[in-house]
Parts: structure tokens; sequence; C-alpha cells
């Protein structure tokens, strides 16, 4: 069958795609956008958390046929969507679907010379770039996922206690940084958040 | 900005071994950012399950549905008849000679052939243009099965007509072990315990049972295998030592290694988890059978059949003492359950019965460890490696035996660590720091956190925050029957491989000039997990080399190997090796600055130089030349190996040997509130304090002990992968079955840092990844115990055992 909707701002069609096809198979395999991530394919970890009309899911449990005529948000469109979140239509995003990461695009990152300080503040979202500054970061597996749930927690909640982080992010696991640095990151863009407001 | 202050901290001005000045930015002893960072959050790096190949297919495994059986006939003519089908390979299409691999032991059949050892074993792959192609082609593959008695723990192992596992081995542990069915077995005898028993006014004993712990890292297993033109094959895959997965793949595959080029993709986690192969080499041989780059990415159902686990253990302690709290012996006997393969079995074994009396100082002890073959899923590396085990044990019977003595069970431990000096049961000694007390001492004095912290604060106090209390967000409780507990516990993990293993890494260091700045590559094998070594590779590059700019270069093969990220060894290892070259890089372009500009200022010839914020400096800070202007169009390059002090192999009746070559410390303290009805558990706060020599960043370091404890903190109340024992089947591999902590099960983790160098280490570093998954455990337990006044001698604890249920 064929499927049409909005991936990051950006018509979308799938052709050929199979009954039983996730949204988030459609995503990483058809679409190129392999940022949501696949840990479970049950609902359990997260890790392929979307936006679906605004509502974070995870999109191993949306049938990609569900998607047809909807907005969809990934991870690789999240810094566009902070910049346009006022916007009703969100911008360009990951335009034409190739943010996918070739073998080659893979292997040319490298240590940037660190000062400490991020270089490319302007082109992250604040949660993003909270994640980077807190340390949130390990295998970064989780990471997609995380951001994605906690972009929305701070859209609908702009200064969230712990007790509504934790709530908000209880459906992501994270294997590897025990939580405590992805509270610290949601605190910090939240702090942001707040003090771009005043 | 009203930021919530850190729950860590880092005390500042400790000693270190920096032989360079450090003015450079960026380098080691700073929080430095990861240089993958952006690129994680931006979706935009590549993990094993992202590469994707032009015409590329997917491989699938179809693996046994029981756990022991004589295979009687597999026909695979419906499956390679199936439409989209290229490949299906079983047994017989294995290439070589060589038809099983291993890490220590070549017991393991890349595919099943004769029989299966146990449920998910490999037995028949298949390659299809689609992954539900293959999987559907797969489960027309019809397999006759012959059922074979199960071996499921030790008394079905060792009873004298038992089935064995292997038949005719010939591994070299199979001199020493009292039956075939044993992989491993390591005594370990020092003083003379019976006799110090005599000197005991309190004698404590327990048996405890340590469940099936998974690495549940969340990248699941996955790769690209590509066929190359000269018949080789190259392989993109997420592993934890790409030389070791290579010395076992090229033999099965029938290439010279030269022909199988590896390349590390990301890795979503590891924790010891893909220290064995799983789909790499039937990756490899579906490419290079269809001639086409071929995926395999396994689910989460199959990933839990795809690794090795932790061992579970049964653990006989005795313990006693004298009436003021000295230990007088220790006795024990730890039954490690390996499963049907060998994997790190006998190196888990070796941990277990070194480590197995734990951070304290006791003279006369009698150990022993075994390590068993089964029908079981097979077990090997977990963090903390036959460490965690014992720690559980032996923490249990320390306030078994501070109870019996009628003292606090912080004294106790304290009246009895080891320090700097001490002899271990092996006749080693402890030749480097060694704060076992002050670490107690400190998560001692922390305050603890308020009581009843879910009663709201409004002004009449009367309405609850149930998602602070056991049950959380079920809203079992409003805190009627919740009761608080505070427990203690501390470990000790050796660092690096033990044993007289030959434990190098190598590093390759270029310095150059590049677009007028001098930059500095640093090339390695090492495995970047999620630990952080990129990052701190490029600072150690900065610190040594006093430059800003460094590039690291993709993990590969085509450079020598840097050993395995594992045993906390990686920045220790790696790490010394960077450091190492990075000084023969600095010699060099030395060297290179007194031949061009020698003349031209006499501290070249007579002074201390330092390479320092991209220029050549004297120790005395003059500046003598820019590197841009030493270089120009030069570049120094120098790849080294470089190796830790030499350890020994136990000796195999008493023990005794130098056989480890460094040791990390933690401690925990655990403080939970228990809903006594209904038995739920709620950490509050799981402090703890760790020695980690020198904090070569420092926010990565904290980073790595929370998620070292939380994963302590699953094992002690919910993770536990559960094999059916009337047919060793697995029964929960999933995420709804097998529980690992989410942010609501997980308290926050103060962290408190200690460095005290070990001067035999690069920069006095201590390895750090391992020990705090080793006492948080037995802290947790200790407080469920303080709450509930149960015993509770298994792990993990589940609300049955706290109700009585
Ligand atoms: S992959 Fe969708 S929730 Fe785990
Ligand atoms: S950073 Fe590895 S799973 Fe979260």
């Amino acid at each position: 069958m064929r499927v049409n909707f909005t991936v990051n701002g950006r018509k979308q069609e799938a052709d050929d795609v199979w009954e039983g096809e996730s949204l988030l198979y459609v995503l990483r395999e058809r679409m190129g956008l392999p940022g949501s991530k696949n840990a479970c394919e049950q609902g359990e970890c997260g890790s392929c958390t979307v936006r679906l009309d605004g509502v974070p899911v995870c999109s191993c449990l949306v049938a990609a046929g569900q998607a047809e005529g909807r907005e969809i948000v990934t991870v690789e469109g999240l810094a566009d969507y902070a910049r346009h979140r006022d916007d009703s239509h969100p911008g360009a995003g990951c335009a034409a679907g190739t943010c996918g990461t070739s073998l080659d695009a893979a292997q040319r990152w490298q240590a940037r010379p660190s000062d400490g300080q991020s270089a490319d503040a302007a082109e992250l979202s604040p949660i993003q770039q909270a994640f980077i500054d807190a340390g949130a970061v390990q295998c970064g597996f989780c990471t997609p996922g995380l951001l994605v749930a906690a972009d929305e927690l701070l859209e609908t909640q702009p200064s969230p206690s712990d007790q509504d982080i934790r709530e908000a992010l209880s459906g992501n696991l994270c294997r590897c940084t025990g939580y405590e640095k992805i509270l610290d990151a949601v605190r910090l863009a939240a702090a942001r958040q707040e003090e771009t407001v005043r | 900005m009203a930021l919530h202050p850190r729950a860590a901290s880092v005390p500042a001005g400790t000693p270190t071994k920096i032989t360079q000045g450090s003015k450079t930015r960026g380098g080691i002893g700073e929080s430095t950012l990861r240089p993958d960072g952006t690129l994680k959050v931006t979706g935009e790096f590549a993990y094993s399950s992202d590469m994707w190949h032009e015409d590329m297919l997917w491989g699938h495994t179809l693996r046994s549905t029981v756990a022991h059986a004589e295979l009687r006939s597999i026909d695979i003519g419906e499956a390679l008849a199936t439409p989209g089908v290229y490949a299906v390979l079983t047994y017989d299409d294995l290439p070589a000679a060589m038809k099983n691999y291993g890490l220590e032991i070549q017991d393991t059949p890349v595919l099943a052939h004769g029989k299966v050892r146990h449920h998910g074993e490999p037995v028949a792959l298949v390659a299809a243009d689609h992954p539900e192609t293959a999987r559907r082609a797969a489960a027309k593959i019809k397999i006759d099965y012959a059922e074979l008695p199960l071996i499921t723990d030790e008394a079905s192992a060792t009873a004298p007509d038992a089935v064995l596992v292997h038949e005719g081995r010939t591994d070299h542990h199979i001199g020493h072990v009292p039956h075939p069915n044993v992989v491993h077995r390591q005594p370990i005898v020092r003083g003379d315990a019976d006799a110090a028993a005599e000197r005991a006014d309190v004698i404590v004993t327990g048996d405890y049972v340590f469940g099936m712990q998974d690495q549940a890292f969340l990248g699941p297993e996955s790769g690209l295998a590509v066929p190359s033109e000269d018949g080789g094959v190259e392989l993109y895959v997420a592993t934890q030592w790409l030389h070791s997965d290579l010395r076992q793949i090229a033999p099965v595959l029938g290439l010279p290694e030269d022909k199988v080029r590896m390349t590390l993709s990301g890795v979503g986690g590891a924790f010891g988890g893909r220290e064995d192969l799983s789909m790499q080499i039937h990756a490899c041989l579906l490419a290079l059978r269809t001639g086409k780059p071929v995926k395999m990415v396994y689910n989460r159902f199959e990933s839990f059949f795809g690794h090795v686990h932790r061992h579970p253990a049964k653990l006989h302690y005795e313990h006693g003492a004298t009436r003021d709290g000295k230990l007088t012996h220790m006795k024990c006997r730890i039954v490690l359950d390996g499963g049907a393969y060998a994997s790190a079995s006998p190196a888990v074994v070796g941990n277990a019965s070194s480590l197995a009396v734990g951070p304290y100082v006791v003279e006369d002890v009698d150990i022993e460890a075994i390590a068993l073959y089964s029908n079981n899923p097979p077990c090997g590396a977990m963090r903390g490696f036959g460490a965690v085990q014992a720690c559980f044990a032996y923490e249990a019977q320390m306030d078994k035996l501070a109870a019996a003595l009628d003292m606090d069970p912080v004294e106790l431990r304290q009246l009895n660590a080891m320090e700097q000096g001490t002899l271990l049961p092996t006749g080693q000694r402890v030749d480097s720091p060694a704060p076992v007390a002050e670490l107690l001492r400190r998560v001692k004095a922390r305050p603890l956190p308020p009581e009843q912290q879910w009663l709201s604060a409004d002004a009449d106090g009367s309405s609850v925050d149930v998602r602070a209390l056991p049950g959380g967000l079920s809203n079992t409780t409003h805190g009627e029957g919740v009761v608080r507990g505070v427990g203690y516990a501390v470990g000790l993990k050796n660092v690096g491989f033990s044993e007289g293993f030959d434990d190098y890494s190598t590093a390759r260091v270029r310095m150059e000039v590049i677009n007028g700045e001098p930059v500095a590559t640093v090339h390695t094998a090492m495995a970047e997990v999620g630990q952080g070594g990129v990052t701190v590779h490029a600072q150690i590059a900065r610190t040594e080399l006093g430059v800003s700019q460094v590039t690291i270069h993709p993990a590969d093969t085509q450079v020598g190997s840097a050993g395995s990220t594992s045993a906390s060894r990686q920045t220790y290892v790696t790490g010394g090796a960077v450091k190492n070259s990075c000084e023969a890089v600095r010699e060099r372009v030395l060297e290179i600055g007194r031949r061009k500009l020698g003349t031209y200022h006499p501290a070249w010839a007579t002074a201390e130089l330092l390479l320092e914020g991209g220029k050549v400096v004297t120790d005395g800070g003059e500046v003598l030349a820019s590197l841009a202007d030493v270089l120009e169009e030069e570049a120094v390059d120098v790849e080294l190996e470089w190796r830790h002090r030499p350890t020994e192999a136990f000796d195999l009746r008493t023990g005794q040997g130098n056989g480890h070559v460094q040791y990390s410390f933690a401690a925990h303290r655990a403080v939970v509130e228990v809903d006594t009805e209904l038995g739920l558990v709620k950490v509050i706060e799981l402090a703890c304090a760790q020695d980690v020599g020198k904090a070569l960043n420092p926010l990565s370091v904290v980073g790595q002990i929370q998620g070292g404890t939380t994963q302590g903190l699953g094992v002690a109340v919910m993770e536990e992968i559960i094999v059916d024992p009337r047919t060793a089947k697995v029964r929960n591999p999933s995420f709804t079955d097998y529980l690992i902590p989410t942010i609501l099960d997980t308290p926050t983790i103060p962290v408190d840092v200690l460095e005290l160098a070990d001067d035999h280490a690069p920069y006095g570093l201590r390895g750090i990844g391992e020990a705090p998954t080793l006492s948080s455990t037995p802290a947790v337990l200790a407080a469920i115990r303080n709450a509930t006044g149960l015993e509770l001698n298994r792990t993990p604890v589940r609300p049955e055992h706290i109700t009585g249920t």
C-alpha cells in the first residue's frame, strides 16, 4: 500500500508498504530517518518515540497505515520543530528524507576542539543542548526517544517538578546513565527556557 | 536561574602525575563534552542497526526451541523456495574445517551440529530481501529434535551418570576439574581456616542465591557485512573488542585475518554482553554466500538469546569473629552456572574466588569457586564479572555478623577493612591506596534524606504525592504500611584482565599542521560503547601535545588491538597507550624543532620543553616556537603498544599468585521505603562513594558511577532471567517481563568521588566502570532487611519474599 504523511514538516509518500510494517520501520528503512531507535518493538522502552500530530507515541506500535495524512516529528526534526513551536506548520526540518546516515558519514565524526562548551548551540533545540551539557548522553541509544518525550513535557509544562519529569519520562528506558543526568538535563533546559522568557 | 544543585561533587587539588603542561583547555581533569554528543542528540549517529547499503539483504537466525536435543534432521526446502529468499544456511554449509568459536575455549558452534545445548541456540540462517520475508521463511524450516535429559544445576551436572554437555573435552581445564560438566574450578587456601575457627567467638553461615541478570543494553545486536572484491568481507558491527572478534571470525570463514576488515559502528551499550560473538559470523557467511551486503538486527526477544548473561550463583559462606569484631576466618563455596558454553566462565571463576573475601583482612580462608556446564542459557561477562555475586554474599554476611556481635554494621566493616599493604587471599599485596574505611565513612556521614517525602507540603499535611511512594503511579498505598530502612555495602573489584593475560593496547597518534593549526589524530581500535573513551582520548592528546584540535579516527582493525572495552580497563590501558604514543610524538616533534630551530635559542638544548597552547615552551614559560613553524609540512606518526605490569596465573591447588593489576573500591548507602502489605520497595536514595584515582573527566566519571549503581539496584529488586527448571527454557525474553529500572524506580544517586592516585597507573587513574555495580545490590538488600527484619538471601527480592505469600 501507499502511505502519505508529513514528516518533520515535509510531505512524504511511502510505496509498497506491507500491511504489518510499523511507522518506525517506515521511518527508519523507507524514509532514511534512522534517528528513532528500535530497542524492543513492544512499546516498552520508548526509544522509538515520535510525535504524531503533536502527541508522543511509540512509533513501533503504530501501524504505518495509521499515519496516513498525519504529521510526524522525529528527533531529526526536533531542533526545527522547537524553532517553529508557535507556527502552525513546522518548517522544513529534515527535508528530502536524506538525513539518514551513510557508512561514509558515520565514519566522519571527530572530536571537536572542545573548550568544554558546545559549538553548535544555534542548530540544536534547548533540550538537545541540555542533554549534551549535562552529560545525559552515554551510549545515546535512548536519547532520541527521551528528547522527543522531554521536549513535549517542556512544551506543556515549562517548569516541571522532579516528580513531573519522572512521570513524563517513565516510558523511556535508559540502561547507561542511571537517569540522574537526564533529570539534570531537563531541569537545565527548563531553567534556560525560563531565562529566555524573562 | 534556579538550577537544582548537582548531586555530585569532585574534590579539587588532588595528586596526579601529569608529565606535561596542562594549560591547553580541554585536557584531562576537565569535564569536556562528548565529541559524539551532537550526532547522538540529532539522531545522526550511526548505530550498527542504522547501517544501510544499496541492494542489501536482511539476515535472520532460526533458533532452537528446545534446550537439549539431538538434531535428527533439518529440512530447508520450503524456506529456500520462498520468493525473496537468497540463501538458507545450516551447519553443512560452513566453509572451513573450524566450525566453532569461543573466547577462551572453542566450544560454541557457529550453527548447531549434532545437537543443541540450550534454548535459543542458532540452528539455521536465512537471507531475504525484507526482514519479514526472512523471518517467515525461517519459520518454514523443519527440524526434527530428539530431546535429551537436561543438566540444570550442580546435582544434575555432577551426578555419576550425568549426560555430558560436551563430550570429549580437550581444553586445558579438563585436567583439574572434578567432573567434565565443570568448566573450571579454582580453590584458594591460605592459612588454616579450621584452626582459626577455634578462636572465633561468633560464627555465622549463610546460603545465598544470585539470579541470572541480563546486560539489557538498549541497542540490540546488529551489523552489516559487505562482501569485498578480493573474496573477503567488510564487517561494520557493534562489539567490545574488534580484534578478539576478528580472531574468532576469520578461521570459521576460512579466510586470513587481513581479508576480514572490521569497523566499529555505533554501539548502544554493552556491559559485557558484546564480548562474545553474536551475529558477526552469521552475517559474514550470508554475505559471502549471496555476494550481497547483509544486515542483521536482532529484536529484543532474540537479543535475550543472542548474548551471554550474568552467571546465576549459589553461594555458601561462613565467617567467624572474635567478641571485639575482628574476623577470624572465612570459608566459602561459590557455584556459578555457566550454561551450555564456556564463554568467559573460567575467568569469572578466577575473579569470584580471588575476590570472594571482599575488601577485608582475613588471614585464614578456604575458598572454592566452580562454574558448571549446563543446558541453561550461556553465561559470561557482565559488569562486575564474578565479583558481583561474591559481594552480594559477603556483605550480607557482614551484616549478619554485626547483628550477632551486636555491633554497628559499618563499624564492623571499618574494623576489618583492608588498606594499602593488606594481603589478599591469593597472597598478593595491595600496593596502592585502598580507602575502604574512608569510603564507608563518607556514605555514612552524608545526611539522610528527609522522612516521608511523599507527604505533600499542603498546609495541613494531609495529602500525599503517591508518585513518591512504593508502587508509585499505581497508587497502591497512601503511606499506611510504609517503613523505612537503611543499608550499607562496600566492594572490591579488580581492574584489567588478570591471571597472566597479556593485556596490552595499541595507539597510533599523528600530529600535523592543517590550515595553519596543529592537529592531532588518535587512532585506536577501542570500542566506544558509551563509556566516553573517545572523550578521554581527546583530552589526553590535548594534555600531552598541547593542541586544541584532536581528531578521533574511527575504530577499526587497520590499527593494532586495543583489547576489550571491559574489566574497567579501557581508560587505563588504551588511555595509557594514547598517552605513551603522544609522549613519543612529543619527543619527535621536539627533535624536529631542535634540528630546524635549535640554533636560534639555547633553551632548545638546555631546558625542559613542553608543548602548550600549540607552542613549544620552556618549563619556565618562555615560548620558543609555534608547532606550525616546527612541523611545517612534516607529519609525525607513531604507533606503539603499551602494557601494564604483568600479572600471573593463580596456582590451581592453592590459588596463590599475583593475579591482579589494580583494584577499584566503591561503597553505597541505600535508603528504602517498603510497603510491607504489598511487598513493594521504593529506593529513596542510593549514595555512592568511590575512589577513582584521578578523574580524567569528572562528568563522565559520575555518569559511569550512577549507571553502574542503577544496574546493581536493578538486580536487587527486579531483574532476573527466569529459566524454567523443568524445561531449561527462558520464560521472560522481553522488556515486558524482564524489568530494568525506569526513571521512576531509580532514586537520586549522590556521588562522592575520591582521588587517591595509584602510582602504577597512567595519571594515577583507577578503572571505575564496575565497582559501583558490586556494592549497590547488597546495600539495597541490607536496607530492605533493615526495614522489614526479614532474612532475604536471594536476589532479586520479589514482593512475595517480603509478604511471605
Ligand atoms: S522500540 Fe518502540 S517502545 Fe521500544
Ligand atoms: S545512554 Fe545508553 S541507553 Fe541511555
